[in-house]
């Protein structure tokens, strides 16, 4: 049985170290002041975000013949296209590929999609040796640990960490966190394995269907060398990524690089329409749960996720609890949204990793209502009696007496106002009351209001009440 | 026009002084008030956990309550909030329809539907930091979220502006959120406490005297934060101010 990931406890443990904790809120924060910077410069982007928010709605409510355009217009252009109807099927098709070409080394752009699959471990069990072409996945490469960030997989690491692990990993310098050395050196490790490789992977961010062709956007153009160095080149896509017309891409360009780190495009945007002369354009359309989100009536609309990260970088929780913590393929608003539909269970404490504050709904560029569907997740964890034990009987409690005058009057007169007051030791073990780890306890008034406009106001009405009757 | 007057169950217990200056101010600016003796609570910390079963009860008694009343006024955003959007753990009759449309924030209520323009004998000649909770925000649109280009405005601000002697002072992440969150306070403590810190620091850092909020839920918190430390902070409710009572 999978036991649901503690966020929580993780959070308190990355907080443990309160310097880098500091500075990842800060570098994270500092992605959300340019995303600022970067939607104030285009007038219209308020209506850019409604326009996209509705080209993805009438996509998603129209799935099934975009889809069947696209594939029809991409098989036209020479790209041969691959149905899979979960992670298992989309490994299995990608390795049968790999297979007829006798591949044995893969260079792989970054690919939400294939960390969803578990496709690396998959095709690394088969004995395919692969290698991350952005710069921040192969950093999480070499550390084996999953990515942190929908954009930026390494984040959670200063360059102090990265100088060692490149030590021990790619032996540079021990001694030496320079940047452009650091990253001078993984060119040299990394460079010659992109020019060897057998064969190329990316993923996908829009779909065209009246092209059949898909973009792909990078800031490294590390999509490209994968995609164009090797004879063959496999790209993985969720069904969702489908957009009708290029005319709609600009929309999604405009807002994509901006939302995701306040830069006005991304260094890459590359349109793969048909094979090079010699090559090969697999494409992998995948489902994995996704039709099965298209008809859940309060979640659906998640579909419409370009992945842009913004949710993650205006987090107030996120960025106080890395990305890891979340123990999942995504992580933060929209982590809390979409994990749940792959494992209720595992995941049910996620939706309660916010304060709903609201902030990730009026950041995202194509308008996903995220607090609104976390905020109906708990209802749907609470309705399949996943909830932990404290919060379950707390809320019973709560329940019995909020819901009843006379034991809410009870519970104030005596235990707030006869214990807390005269015993305020029994509630200041940190231990029982997490409250006061980093508080202090509130003091207890002379009286409630309640007991002053009884007193003061009450008395008034009586009086008048008495003298209308005589 | 006769309003009822809804008081947070934590204001009841820990902040009655916040109910008496929400109370006289309406009543100073002509309102006749009551206050229904059996009520509770608006069942936001039931529906926010999710558990809309032990939520149901608590939204009887407030809807028993308040049924009757032309205009609700509650000094917190977040309960307004609930009530307003998320008040369905019972069935949804024509009386519960309109409790859920008759609530109104104080400044809210003072702002849209009283369009008050004075504040007689408010004067607080101190240097204040806004803390507009995400509720009144986000939820109620009270203010501009920074996240949205559109026009800046504040109601908050606005009505404080018209008190005499006040200034305010210019935070680093002006609508950042607390962290309080209801019970994620206690079961998210770590975080919660980190945002908590971050956030009263930020006041302090840029010369706040005071913190003033219409959510004495995010105060609760924040006070707490500032008496654990012990930083020369202090935290005060809008109607405080309004009513030119800041005891």
């Amino acid at each position: 049985m999978t036991k649901p990931i503690n966020q929580a406890a993780a959070a308190e443990q990355f907080l443990q170290d309160p310097q880098r904790a500091q500075q990842y809120d800060q570098i994270l924060w500092n992605a959300r002041l340019r995303r600022d910077q970067a939607a104030a410069s285009i007038p219209e982007w308020e209506q850019l975000r409604e326009i996209a928010s509705q080209i993805k709605e009438y996509t998603l409510t129209h799935l099934a013949d975009y889809l069947e355009q696209f594939e029809a217009n991409a098989k036209q252009n020479g790209i041969q296209v691959h149905w899979a109807k979960d992670g298992v099927e989309h490994n299995q098709i990608v390795y049968d590929i790999l297979n007829t070409h006798q591949v044995q080394t893969l260079v792989k752009s970054k690919s939400m999609l294939q960390e969803e699959c578990g496709m690396v471990p998959f095709l690394e069990n088969q004995g395919i040796t692969i290698t991350e072409s952005d710069f921040g996945e192969r950093i999480q490469q070499l550390d084996q640990e999953p990515p942190s960030h929908i954009v930026m997989p390494a984040i959670h690491k200063n360059r102090q960490d990265v100088s060692k692990l490149f030590a021990e990993k790619i032996e540079t310098d021990p001694n030496n966190d320079d940047p452009h050395y650091l990253n001078e050196m993984m060119r040299q490790n990394t460079r010659p394995r992109f020019l060897k490789a057998d064969a190329g992977m990316t993923g996908v961010n829009f779909a065209i269907a009246e092209t059949g062709s898909f973009v792909v956007c990078t800031n490294e153009g590390n999509a490209d060398i994968g995609a164009n160095v090797p004879r063959l080149h496999i790209a993985s896509m969720g069904i969702e990524k489908l957009i009708p017309k290029v005319e709609h891409l600009a929309v999604f360009i405009r807002l994509l690089s901006r939302s995701a780190l306040g830069s006005p495009i991304t260094q890459y945007t590359s349109h793969f329409t048909q094979p090079k002369k010699g090559g090969e354009i697999h494409l992998v359309i995948v489902d994995n749960g996704r039709s099965e989100r298209l008809g859940m009536a309060d979640f659906w609309s998640s579909l419409k996720c370009i992945r842009c990260g913004a949710c993650l970088n205006t987090c107030p929780v996120y960025r106080r609890s890395g990305g890891l913590s979340y123990g999942a393929v995504y992580s933060g608003p929209i982590g809390m949204v979409l994990d749940p539909t792959f494992d209720a269970k595992k995941y049910s404490n996620l939706p309660y990793a916010s304060t709903l504050c609201g902030s990730c709904g009026d950041v995202c560029p194509v308008k996903i209502d995220l607090p609104e569907q976390i905020y109906k997740w708990r209802r749907v964890m609470a309705e399949k009696k996943l909830l932990s034990l404290p919060r379950r009987e707390s809320m019973k409690a709560a329940g019995m007496v909020l819901g009843n005058p006379q034991l809410y009057r009870f519970a104030e007169n005596v235990i707030l106002q006869k214990v807390m007051k005269y015993f305020p030791l029994l509630f200041s073990s940190k231990i029982l009351n997490p409250w006061v780890r980093h508080r202090a306890l509130p003091t207890v008034p002379e009286q409630t209001f309640k007991q002053w406009y009884i007193k003061n106001r009450q008395p008034q009405n009586t009086q008048k009440k008495t003298q209308k009757n005589l | 026009m006769k309003v009822g007057l809804f008081i947070p169950c934590y204001i009841d217990a820990f902040f009655p002084e916040v109910g008496i200056a929400t109370l006289e101010l309406l009543e100073k600016l002509g309102v006749e008030v009551e206050y229904p003796l059996d009520q509770t609570c608006c069942g936001q910390p039931m529906g926010t956990n999710g558990t809309q079963q032990q939520a149901s009860a608590t939204e009887r008694v407030f809807v028993d309550c308040f049924k009757d009343y032309q205009y609700i006024v509650s000094p917190s955003a977040s309960c307004v909030y609930h009530v307003r959007a998320n008040l369905d753990a019972i069935p949804q009759t024509s009386e519960v329809q309109n409790v859920r449309q008759n609530i109104y924030e104080l400044v809210e209520f003072l702002h849209d539907i009283l369009k008050i323009n004075h504040f007689p004998g408010a004067e607080f000649p101190h240097k204040v930091g806004l803390h507009n909770s995400c509720s009144a925000i986000r939820k109620l649109g009270t203010s501009r979220p920074s996240e949205l280009m559109i026009a800046s405005f504040s109601k908050s601000q606005t009505l404080l502006e018209k008190v005499k002697g006040i200034e305010f002072v210019t935070l680093d992440r002006p609508d950042e959120c607390c962290g309080f969150g209801g019970t994620f306070c206690v079961f998210e403590e770590a975080v919660s406490a980190q945002m908590g810190y971050d956030k009263v620091n930020d006041h302090f850092r840029n010369g706040a005297e005071y913190i003033v909020s219409g959510d004495m839920s995010c105060l609760l918190h924040q006070k707490g934060i500032i008496d654990y430390y012990k930083m020369n902070l202090k935290t005060i409710h809008i109607a405080q101010i309004l009513n030119g009572t800041s005891r």
